[in-house]
């Protein structure tokens, strides 16, 4: 036997699972294709969760799709702020605050439901998948009164809170970048909470994650996000009381 | 009792035990989150100067959390053997750390004394140890326990092998178990981490494990790691678990927030041991960070709260306990040092009190960390003697999206520091024809193994 790299002759089962499994070894430990593999999976998301919303591109996007757009920040002054201190990024920056109170102002009735797109822990999923998933989403709420769009920026779940009660919207919907693994740096995760506001905890959302399209796909995840908004809507209520119904799909 | 010292003609004023222990511990992001780290490095040493003058019996005395508000404080208090503790009850913290060291002072005696310490009292004279003497004392530490394998026996590293899938898929997951079986993992338990945490598909998954633990007679035991209250329905439906997983923490708040209390955990206690299947039967999980990330560490830093949650772990006599260190983010531990730090923390504390402790050295990816940082805890662990790793495929969960250790990188330690896997576990690799010593063997298509491929 040479020396240097050895296959595992089990490689039937990588069909069965997208773990990493029968990679081969060298000694006990990892071939070098492997080593590569696996530093470029970790680097593309630590890029993701560093790379910067691009607001511009986002909100052209946007406009396309669904008009009105606004675009706010958290109270999280930067990028290292943000990660050290989650509740800065929980609160509405002061001017974004009232920017959406200037604009439910002027609104003829409150919004049934508010779509708001932002970057989460993964901007690179926004740039991939959110505008698409924001159409898909939109393209299922045509009997509601939409608020306008928000994208959000350096944004946790809870800002969902300050901006649909800033926009005294019924409900909010938030559609961000899941925290990334290897290689599921393009996953979306959606929330949803009935009556947004302060005071509201993790058990009053409810969650759809993994949207990307090697996971849950993207329309079949905007049925899901649509189905619970149809719920929450017509039973004022969101989180654990409020349960996906619908039976199994078959895979 | 005035918590003050004067450094250098400066004078420093501390307001009570827990403000203490606080500005003693190295720098983490979780204490500055919490406001209870020191303002400045100066602060922190004269902290520690003031924490390694208390009397260890200081700790007997003085609660940093409420005796009659809290059941873990009670049970920390109302357990604690006077007896044991009498080798080191005229001793300062300061002075402690000097007996630990000593070389007159051995494995027997720090088995003999682990009854005698308290959580704090580890915690605290964690704070003043620099990482060598983390090692250096944590090495000198046994704690044996068993089920079918014997976990924690010098010259051994376990690991546990982490099967976990997106989507609990019995076909994918018993690929990745026979990936960890032919590298040679998987002494430690077999422990999957659920996606859906329901009684259906925790039977379904203890039936997959302890199908295959008894088809090729593998020492090992089997976990799904639920909530204790399904393990519960599924040992009352005839269920076949060996070991009862839960998650603690150092609070009875942060326990509540868990879903448990010490009642619950005995009931499951009660019920795994009746099953008669082993004799060590339970696996918890901790992490610093958790009772702050739940509201409800009442002011106490975030690795004093870790070695309480021991406290609860030891009264269960468990098979495994680990803490997953770097799971929980940076705004807890915000990078490599910091986790690295932690690791040796908990493992230090954990072996002092008793306990098997092994440690997922992990990270995300919003943290400052990457694999290097993980290849240095690794090692460190490895010399302090942890009991065991995990050991996940590639060293990357594709269910709950973060990166710990691998089957290689156990080979790596095992290879490195000439360890071998539990004593069962290391005959049953070698009739199965998978290692010989510290090497992996190369695999024949024909192996038995993969007959079921």
């Amino acid at each position: 036997m040479s020396r240097g790299l050895r296959p595992d002759p089990w490689q039937a089962l990588t069909g069965r699972t997208s773990a990493r499994i029968a990679l081969g070894r060298a000694g006990g430990s990892l071939p070098t294709a492997e080593l590569l593999r696996f530093a470029l999976d970790h680097a593309e998301a630590r890029d993701a969760v560093h790379a910067p919303l691009d607001a511009e591109s986002m909100i052209a996007g946007l406009k396309a799709i669904g008009g009105e757009v606004l675009s706010v920040l958290s109270r999280a002054a930067g990028h290292t702020e943000y990660l050290r201190y989650p509740d800065h990024g929980r609160q509405l920056h002061e001017d974004s605050s009232r920017l959406l109170k200037d604009c439910a102002g002027q609104a003829e009735a409150p919004p049934d439901i508010v779509v708001i797109l932002a970057d989460g822990l993964s901007a690179t999923a926004v740039h991939q998948n959110g505008v698409a998933l924001v159409r898909e989403l939109l393209s299922r709420l045509g009997r509601y009164r939409v608020g306008p769009l928000v994208l959000a920026t350096r944004a946790r779940v809870a800002l969902q809170d300050d901006i649909g009660h800033a926009l005294e919207a019924r409900c909010a919907v938030i559609l961000l970048g899941e925290r990334p693994g290897l290689g599921t740096a393009d996953s979306l995760g959606a929330y949803l909470v009935f009556n947004p506001g302060p005071g509201k905890s993790d058990a009053d959302r409810n969650c759809v994650s993994n949207i990307r399209p090697a996971g849950l796909p993207l329309p079949v995840a905007a049925d899901t996000i649509a189905y619970l908004i149809d719920a929450a809507l017509s039973r004022s209520l969101s989180g654990v009381h409020l349960k996906d119904d619908r039976p199994k799909r078959l895979a | 009792m005035r918590y003050a010292t004067t450094l250098r003609k400066r004078s420093w004023q501390f307001a009570d035990l827990k403000e203490v222990m606080a500005k003693a511990t190295p720098r983490r992001s979780g204490d500055e989150l919490a406001g209870l780290a020191a303002a400045t490095d100066t602060e922190r040493v004269a902290a520690r100067t003031v924490l390694a003058d208390l009397p260890l019996s200081h700790f007997l005395e003085h609660q940093v959390v409420s005796y009659e508000a809290d059941e873990v404080t009670r049970l920390i208090v109302d357990t604690h053997d006077a007896k044991a503790f009498e080798p080191v009850a005229g001793l300062t913290v300061g002075q402690f750390r000097e007996w630990l060291l000593d070389y007159e002072t051995t494995t027997e005696d720090l088995t003999a004394l682990s009854p005698g310490l308290t959580p704090e009292m580890v915690a605290a004279v964690s704070k003043v140890c620099r990482n060598q003497d983390l090692i250096l004392i944590a090495s000198k530490c046994q704690v044996l326990t068993k089920f079918r394998s014997t976990i924690g026996l010098r010259g051994r590293l376990s690991v546990r092998l982490q099967p976990n899938h997106p989507t609990d898929d019995p076909s994918a997951i018993a690929a990745s178990i026979l990936d960890g079986l032919l590298y040679g993992c998987g002494d430690a338990c077999i422990g999957i981490n659920p996606a859906t945490d329901s009684v259906e598909a925790t039977q379904t998954l203890v039936h997959l494990m302890s199908d295959l633990i008894e088809r090729y007679e593998i020492p090992t035991q089997s976990c799904v790691l639920c909530h204790v209250t399904t393990s519960l329905c599924a040992m009352e439906n005839g269920c076949p678990i060996d070991l009862v997983f839960q998650s603690i923490a150092g609070t009875e708040g942060a326990n509540k927030a868990f879903g448990i209390d010490l009642k619950l955990l005995a009931e499951a206690h009660v019920a795994a041991t009746s099953l008669g299947r082993g004799q060590n039967v339970m696996y918890f999980e901790t992490g610093q960070g958790s009772a702050l990330s739940s509201g409800t560490h009442l002011g106490v830093d975030q690795q004093t709260l870790e070695a309480r949650a021991y406290a609860v772990a030891r009264a269960f006599e468990p098979l495994l306990v680990n803490t997953v260190v770097g799971f929980i983010g940076p705004e807890y531990l915000y990078d490599g040092k910091q986790i690295t730090r932690a690791g040796l923390e908990d493992h230090f504390c954990g072996k002092l009190l008793g306990l098997p402790m092994g440690v997922d050295v992990c990270y995300t990816n919003h943290a400052e960390a990457d694999q290097d940082d993980m290849d240095s805890l690794l090692t460190l662990l490895g010399a302090a003697g942890v009991s065991y790793i995990m050991g996940v495929p590639g060293a990357d969960d594709v269910m709950l999206n973060y990166q710990s250790t691998s089957f290689h990188d156990a080979q790596y330690l095992r290879q490195l520091l000439g360890r071998r896997p539990a004593p069962e576990f290391e005959a049953w690799l070698e009739t199965m024809r998978l290692t010989h010593g510290n090497r992996l063997l190369p695999v024949d298509g024909g192996n038995r193994l993969l007959e079921s491929v």
